[in-house]
């Protein structure tokens, strides 16, 4: 694969273009369902607690009461010290537990410390690991130190789903988000993750794009077909509508599953049913009839 | 003592920055002071080696910063202040009276060094950056249109040969001359002038002869780009102006004017320079 | 038609198997069609002209129906005006010339210029929908490009009425008089804009012919100017075919000739404008070359390729009909393109989905379809966007052919639409060569991440807008107009005041 550069004005225009898809009616229904199947219900605060979690797991397990025919969410995304509850609260159901690892958000330890954090994640029944990369090193041009410390985690955390934070906000550029796609992918990643959440701005359709663009690229070279998470700030059903045309339109209807798209959210979930139910009835909705979970 | 003998010269086309014959070896008779001369007469197949020599030459010269493109104009002023005897004496024999000669040749140096000081300045004047609305660095500005042709009037020789040229030669295009068959001498001399000036050979090409002859040829020739053409005869400007469509040349059309025209100020200008560039505008993306 | 893979291609993607999901959602994901609709306005049965002021019949009755060219319906019928309407309208622009608008004061000209931008702008869906009704073009394109451009253009040339003297420093610019403008069908309303704005700024009175096939928003602007009170026969619009622009630009009583169309007929009009001494600017055809190198943006220039060629069907004059490839890259160019132009979403151009629309007309789809068969019995591999194309209606598969020769049709003629001709280049050199081997310059393309060699190639270029790592960008500030036989003059920004003032030297 020859190197390639991002042109920042292309890649917002070409992401421009895609938001203003216009999408109704049957194909909104079957969008917004899929977002429903590709998300990450997430809670990482530090008020998080036992029970905060186990009814988040209710929601992801049960997204409507009112709908039994919805589809239960891909995962829920918690702290390591979560993962024994959610997966408890998730047990005989096909809802994954991901733990965000590697001393998530910063991952400014030593390696040691985050693959212990990983490594304790995986014994604590985590099937997805979502660690992040370390910036520092890659912003002061350690590339090979990030490309090495992602297989570390990789060969610590088999056989869990590894997806590598890029931390998308605090790289700079596309460029610089292009290359650690390339890092994080060729490092064994199975999904590249756009942000912790911690920092804004978060997830954002250019963004999206140029990983969408790499992760293709990537399998075109004759690597492994790799997925994408966004993360942070998609709180709409009509945002996640636009990320669900860009990987329609950048890699093809086989990367519209959870197997390969995944989004990672809290309050998206309840938008998107009510925007669901507003299709059904016709009607806009109100919050206060959607369980605050 | 016996008087002796003077050289008589040789009136040469002026091609390729060399002087030669006409290709066919025709010659036009002319009474200059009493005395019949021969002046080459320029052919089809002479215009045709002119234009190849203009855009031969065109790359080079277009390519010259314009600071250079100044000197060098600037050059041929000076090569002709220090010859302007022999410019005077040129005219002179063409029939100017003595203050006639001295003030032709005086406005004609004056308007080169008047150009010269245009060549760096013509793209500043020309150019707009422009502010468009998306995220675009956006810029407008000019370039030479290529090799042009030249119809000058037959008066007055020298300074209207000087000022249709030298603005449209000073923003880097070439040009082929259809000289006036009236005053061979004028052109002639002028040809000796840009040959020792600087200016790459094939920038300025000046052909004698009839303009009748060849201004249609070069009008239709499929590598001018422009065609610029004084005239007293609207039939002979229309047909040239017509012949010109074929590839689309740019074409300043004009009837001759008063000969007392030349020697004013608006006989000078950015006007005479901008009718033979080429405004492009370029866009690129401002992101990182 | 498959692209063969000449790259090893990644493992299949596995089946999904671990989360619960309905069948239905986990097959490929369609969008519903998404029609703009239109119910608040209607296309009337019939229209008259547009002459001093008024809504007229055309003096022998005729008229001729217009289309739309994705469904082959008749959506109104039009006036064809003839030698007299011609006449009639020229007189009301000299009228309107020598009482109003001469003598108004170059602000109240700046005002009406300025309400017009207004208009456009309030009635923007409206005249979207009718352009791609009427033209054939995605609504995306009508809404989101063409509508919002035309307004910007009266928008930025009102503001120079009253400044002209900062315009053309040291001199004194004075309007020519009654301009005859002759606009094509690929963007019907934009470039009315373009013609009327500037001749209006600069003190003209205009008569706007628009293209035969394409009439309705150029009569929708004639009632926004009506409505905007602008003193009658300052503009007059004429609908009618090649015999009513041959009879506008031959009226003895022009001062003035703009016309954007084919070279063909630009030469003709040239000719005709060489006999009258009548000033005329021409902005032509092209066959812009795309200059692809190894350095590129990649993803970039691919989306740029599809935009300079796909855009509005093709139909456009600056389209980059040529692409030149470094021959390190083509492999990756080509498949890249063949996978994109498989994601292009060609139909109904009211579907606010569509990327590409309907060809214009009968015609014009009669001439991209000889030609790309040419390029087939050249023995070019040929690539489209395998796609359904609707029953009815005038269709062309976004179309690519590979090692294409220079010398090849495809190569040398414009399409004017959607169909691509693939060339490679080893050098820098070889690459400015080929794209400055033609007759045209109006537009050129050149992707590279180095700076340094953008600002080379760009010069070297012939070439009246060079795109730098973008294509097919417009801008009302931005000068636009061709070299050779692209054409003369400039429409756009300073530049594109010029040729509606007087010549500088007679009145300097």
């Amino acid at each position: 694969m020859p190197p390639t550069t991002v042109d920042a004005v292309g890649l917002e225009e070409r992401a421009g273009v895609l938001s203003t898809r216009s999408i109704k009616k049957q194909a909104k229904i079957q969008g917004l369902r899929l977002a429903i199947a590709c998300m990450d219900l997430t809670t990482l605060e530090g008020k998080d607690t036992t029970e905060r979690v186990r009814q988040l797991c209710g929601k992801a397990l049960r997204p409507d009461p009112d709908d039994p025919s919805l589809p239960s969410v891909a995962a829920v995304c918690v702290y390591p010290s979560f993962v024994r509850t959610a997966k408890a609260a998730l047990a005989e159901s096909p809802v994954k537990v991901a733990a965000v690892a590697t001393y998530f958000p910063s991952g400014q330890t030593d390696l040691a410390v985050k693959l212990e954090d990983a490594t304790a994640a995986c014994q604590a029944g985590a099937d997805e690991i979502d660690m992040v990369i370390d910036r520092g090193a890659f912003l002061a041009g350690r590339q090979r130190e990030v490309a090495d410390e992602i297989a570390r985690v990789r060969e610590a955390t088999r056989p869990a789903t590894l997806k590598v934070i890029l931390e998308t906000a605090e790289l700079g550029t596309y460029d610089s988000i292009r290359r650690a796609s390339w890092i994080a992918m060729e490092s064994g990643a199975d999904f590249i993750k756009t942000s912790t959440g911690k920092v804004q701005p978060a997830a954002t359709l250019p963004v999206a794009l140029v990983m969408l663009e790499a992760i293709r690229d990537f399998e075109y070279d004759g690597g492994r077909p790799v997925g994408l998470k966004v993360a942070g700030g998609v709180r709409t059903a009509k945002q996640a509508l636009q990320y669900l045309v860009l990987v329609k339109e950048t890699l093809g209807d086989e990367y519209l599953s959870p197997a390969r798209f995944r989004i990672g959210a809290s309050s998206l979930l309840n938008d998107v049913l009510m925007q669901l139910s507003k299709e059904r009835s016709g009607a806009y909705q109100s919050e206060d009839y959607f369980t605050k979970d | 003592m016996a008087q002796r003998l003077s050289v008589r010269k040789t009136l040469k086309l002026f091609i390729g920055g060399s002087f030669v014959r006409s290709e066919s070896g025709r010659t036009f008779a002319c009474e200059l002071a009493g005395q019949t001369v021969h002046a080459a007469r320029a052919t089809r197949k002479d215009a045709r080696d002119a234009v190849r020599a203009a855009r031969a030459a065109w790359a080079g010269w277009r390519e010259r910063s314009a600071y250079n493109r100044g000197q060098i104009v600037y050059r041929l002023a000076e090569i002709m202040e220090t010859r302007r005897d022999q410019f005077e004496q040129a005219l002179g024999i063409a029939g100017a009276s003595a203050t006639a000669a001295q003030r032709e040749v005086s406005a004609s140096i004056d308007r080169i060094v008047w150009y010269a000081g245009w060549c760096d300045k013509i793209e500043q004047v020309l150019s707009t950056k422009n502010p468009v609305a998306s995220p675009h660095f956006n810029v407008s500005s000019p370039e030479p249109t290529g090799v042009v042709a030249v119809v000058p009037p037959p008066a007055p020789a020298l300074l209207a040969l000087v000022s249709t040229c030298v603005p449209i030669v000073c923003s880097g295009n070439t040009v082929v001359v259809a000289a006036s068959h009236e005053d061979p001498l004028a052109t002639i001399t002028f040809a000796e002038a840009v040959a020792t000036a600087d200016i790459p050979a094939g920038v300025i090409n000046l052909l004698t002869g009839y303009a009748a002859e060849i201004a249609p040829t070069l009008a239709a020739h499929m590598d001018v780009n422009a065609l610029d053409v004084w005239s007293s005869d609207g039939e002979f400007i229309e047909k040239l102006a017509e012949l010109a469509t074929d590839n689309l040349k740019r074409v300043r059309r004009h009837a001759a004017p008063r000969e007392i025209f030349w020697s004013g100020a608006k006989a000078q200008g950015l006007d005479w320079i901008e009718p033979f560039v080429e405004i492009k505008t370029v866009w690129h993306p401002a992101g990182v | 038609m498959k692209r063969p893979k000449t790259r090893a291609k990644g493992k299949n993607v596995p089946a999904v198997t671990r989360v619960t999901l309905a069948p239905s959602d986990a097959a490929s994901w369609q969008y519903a069609p998404a029609p703009e609709t239109y119910d608040y306005f209607k296309i009337a049965p019939r229209y008259g002209l547009f002459i001093g002021g008024k809504w007229v019949a055309p003096k022998d009755g005729r008229r001729f129906p217009t289309l739309n060219p994705a469904t082959e319906e008749v959506l109104t019928h039009v006036a064809e005006a003839g030698p007299a309407d011609v006449d009639r309208a020229i007189k009301a622009a000299r009228n309107a010339y020598e009482r109003y608008w001469r003598r108004c004061s170059p602000q109240t000209r700046a005002k009406y210029l300025f309400r017009i931008a207004r208009a456009i702008t309030e009635r923007s869906r409206e005249l979207a929908v009718l352009e791609s009704l009427n033209g054939g073009k995605p609504i995306r394109e009508s809404r989101d490009v063409d509508i919002p451009l035309a307004a910007a253009h009266f928008f930025y040339y009102a503001g120079w009425a009253d400044k002209l003297e900062w315009a053309f420093p040291n001199r004194h610019p004075e309007p020519l008089g009654v301009a005859g403008q002759i606009i094509p069908w690929n963007f019907p309303l934009l470039m009315a804009a373009w013609k009327i704005a500037p001749a209006l700024a600069c003190g003209n009175t205009v008569v706007l012919k628009p293209a035969e096939t394409t009439p309705l928003t150029a009569l929708w602007l004639a009632e926004i100017i009506e409505q905007a009170d602008l003193p009658p026969g300052v503009v007059n619009v004429i609908t009618g075919g090649g015999d009513t622009g041959a009879a506008l630009v031959r009226h003895p009583d022009l001062d003035k000739v703009a016309f954007t169309g084919s070279t063909e007929v630009g030469k003709q009009i040239a000719i005709q404008c060489a006999r009258l001494r009548r000033p005329v600017t021409l902005e032509l055809g092209g066959k812009a070359a795309n200059i692809i190198f190894e350095d590129a943006p990649m993803d970039q220039a691919v989306e740029g390729i599809i935009n300079g060629i796909f855009f509005n069907q093709g139909h456009v004059c600056c389209a980059g009909s040529r692409l030149l490839v470094q021959e390190s890259a083509i492999e990756l160019v080509v498949d890249k393109l063949y996978r994109r132009i498989q994601s292009l979403r060609v139909g109904p151009p009211l579907d606010k989905n569509t990327d590409v629309g309907a060809i214009n007309s009968k015609a014009q789809l009669a001439k991209i379809d000889e030609l790309a068969r040419s390029g087939e019995q050249a023995g070019r591999p040929r690539y489209q966007t395998e796609c359904a194309l609707p029953s009815r209606g005038y269709w062309f598969r976004p179309t690519f052919f590979t090692e294409v020769a220079l010398s090849d049709r495809i190569a040398q003629e414009e399409i004017f639409g959607p169909v691509l001709s693939v060339m490679t280049f080893r050098t820098p050199d070889e690459a400015v060569e080929k794209a400055n081997n033609t007759r045209y310059g109006l537009s050129a393309g050149i992707w590279t991440d180095k700076g340094s060699k953008n600002f080379k190639i760009a010069a070297q270029l012939r070439a009246g807008v060079v795109w730098g790592n973008t294509f097919n960008k417009f801008d009302p500030s931005s000068a636009f107009g061709g070299y050779k036989e692209s054409g003369f003059g400039r429409e756009g920004g300073i530049f594109g005041l010029l040729p509606y003032v007087k010549d500088r030297w007679r009145s300097a």
